[in-house]
């Protein structure tokens, strides 16, 4: 149990997927104007995540080794094709504003990571887990980013007016706001969880 | 005998010379267009200079001690950044915007990188292109010259068009701009000054203003070579960048010819910005793409070594 909830834990601080192994970046960059937006994305990656995992590691001895890629590519999506259309009957409104991001989880490192680096070589059970701190921690490390960007970027949280008269960090909310917060904040985990 | 010996590794001769020296010298030669923007766009000048000398000054004194490095807030960069900052801000910014500017100058220009010496982009121009991309409008709101209470806004002459504004008023200020670029005279005088005590070299003004101008000469105006050139180098904070902000040693090329390539890519991204692009000014995002540019620059025009074929 406790091995099970390292495997959980791992992906949130000390791998996190955003700020311990810096994959995905694309969406995160991407996607993070607002906290809604980034809490669909990262929900609907984790869902993502955990399906791949536990269908790719409960038959990850019958793949071939040479074509394991495309396996996991239809494996990934399938699930990518349920979220997508869960997504646009339920919530349209995130759904449009996601745009490509949500089809293009499909091609997501962090997902084809865990596939090809934990799924098909670890058990059911462990690959669960590994999903569901993966997901996680990227949820996490989306919303972190879209928080600050929005808060400043646009003076809201969570699409509500915090302030009047206030006068929005524009910088923040455009792209290279993404960036500059992106790079803060794996200044600061750096700092945080590398001492050295 | 023994003692008159000394046995010591180079460098052997010290002209005293220091970077904080050249720091105080270059805001020394910038004072002149700095008392000219006080006197032409009256006092709300002189507050916005100091508010963003005294926060660079601050940022620099925080981070330092955060970072646990040496305070080297008397070396004069940070109060340079401040001022280079504050002469391309327009006179009406509101205050708390031209020290959130030298806060983002310092904090993400240069400490970030790990202080003086180490910053890829020219912390200055780094602070002026967030604050233009975070409040266009108030960037962008320029007043009019000897109109310093009533606040009448006006639109920079590379805004408009070169009509109505004589070669005389751009050369001693009389038109809407930035606080520190608009008084040509005084901007020369400085900058001759930097030349003539070799503090800067000729190289990088030299090419860039020439390649605005032959460019601005050839497709300024409707069909070839029928453009304003004068005019361009006159107005907008052509002579200020050219000058004070593409020579910054930190992020310049270091070889003559390289000068010459950095400046004259200045001057294309300058020259192209002005007459294709979206906004009337491109010397700041123009000094900025080239300072990326320059460790290239610097690795192809690695001078041979004596000998080597």
């Amino acid at each position: 149990m406790k091995k099970l909830f390292q495997e959980f834990s791992k992906g949130i601080h000390k791998e996190n997927p955003i700020f311990g192994l810096a994959l995905g970046l694309c969406p995160t960059l991407a996607v993070s104007v607002s906290v809604i937006n980034g809490l669909g994305m990262g929900l609907a990656a984790t869902f993502v995540l955990l399906g791949s995992n536990v269908i790719i590691s409960s038959i990850r001895k019958l793949i071939p080794h040479k074509i394991r890629i495309p396996c996991f590519i239809v494996i990934i999506a399938t699930f990518v094709t349920i979220v997508e259309l869960i997504m646009a009957a339920y919530f349209p409104a995130l759904s449009k504003q996601l745009g490509i991001f949500v089809p293009l989880i499909v091609v997501n490192c962090i997902i084809m990571c865990r596939a090809e680096a934990f799924a098909a070589k670890n058990s059911v059970g462990r690959s669960l887990f590994d999903a569901l701190g993966m997901g996680a921690g990227f949820t996490l490390g989306l919303v972190l980013i879209s928080a600050i960007r929005e808060f400043f970027g646009a003076g809201r949280l969570f699409g509500y007016v915090l302030f009047e008269n206030y006068q929005p960090v524009l910088t923040l909310a455009l792209a290279p706001g993404a960036l500059l917060v992106l790079g803060l904040l794996l200044g600061l985990s750096n700092l945080i969880f590398k001492k050295r | 005998m023994k003692n008159k010996l000394i046995v010591s590794v180079s460098p052997h001769l010290y002209s005293g010379e220091s970077s904080a020296r050249i720091m105080w010298a270059v805001t020394l030669s910038l004072l002149p267009a700095g008392i000219a923007g006080i006197i032409i766009f009256g006092l709300t000048s002189l507050w916005v200079i100091l508010v963003a000398m005294v926060s660079a000054v601050l940022t620099e004194a925080v981070i330092q001690k955060l970072r646990r490095r040496n305070l080297t807030i008397f070396d004069g960069s940070a109060v340079l950044t401040g001022l280079l900052l504050a002469f391309c801000l327009p006179p009406a910014v509101p205050l708390w915007m031209a020290a959130f500017g030298s806060f983002v100058a310092i904090a993400i220009g240069k400490q970030a990188f790990g202080g003086l010496g180490q910053n890829i982009f020219n912390p200055a121009l780094v602070g002026r292109a967030f604050l233009l991309a975070a409040w266009p409008t108030q960037m962008t709101t320029w007043i009019k010259p000897w109109h310093n209470f009533d606040g009448v806004t006006g639109a920079t002459p590379l805004a408009e068009s070169f009509t109505g504004v004589s070669y005389t008023d751009l050369l001693i200020g009389n038109r809407a701009g930035c606080i520190g670029e608009v008084c040509i005279i005084a901007l020369l005088a400085g900058a001759l000054f930097l030349l003539i005590s070799r503090y800067i070299s000729w190289h990088i003004p030299f090419s860039f203003i020439a390649t605005v101008a032959i460019f601005t000469w050839i497709f300024g105006a409707e069909g070839l070579f029928g453009g304003e050139w004068l005019f361009h180098i006159l107005s907008g904070g052509l002579i200020l960048g050219a000058f004070f902000m593409a020579t910054d040693y930190v992020t310049s090329p270091l070889t003559n010819k390289g000068k010459l390539i950095f400046g004259f890519g200045c001057g294309l991204i300058t020259a192209v910005i002005r007459i294709w692009g979206g906004y009337p000014e491109g010397v700041c995002y123009a000094i900025l793409m080239m300072n990326a540019a320059s460790p290239l620059i610097d690795r192809y025009t690695k001078p041979k070594r004596f000998g080597a074929r």
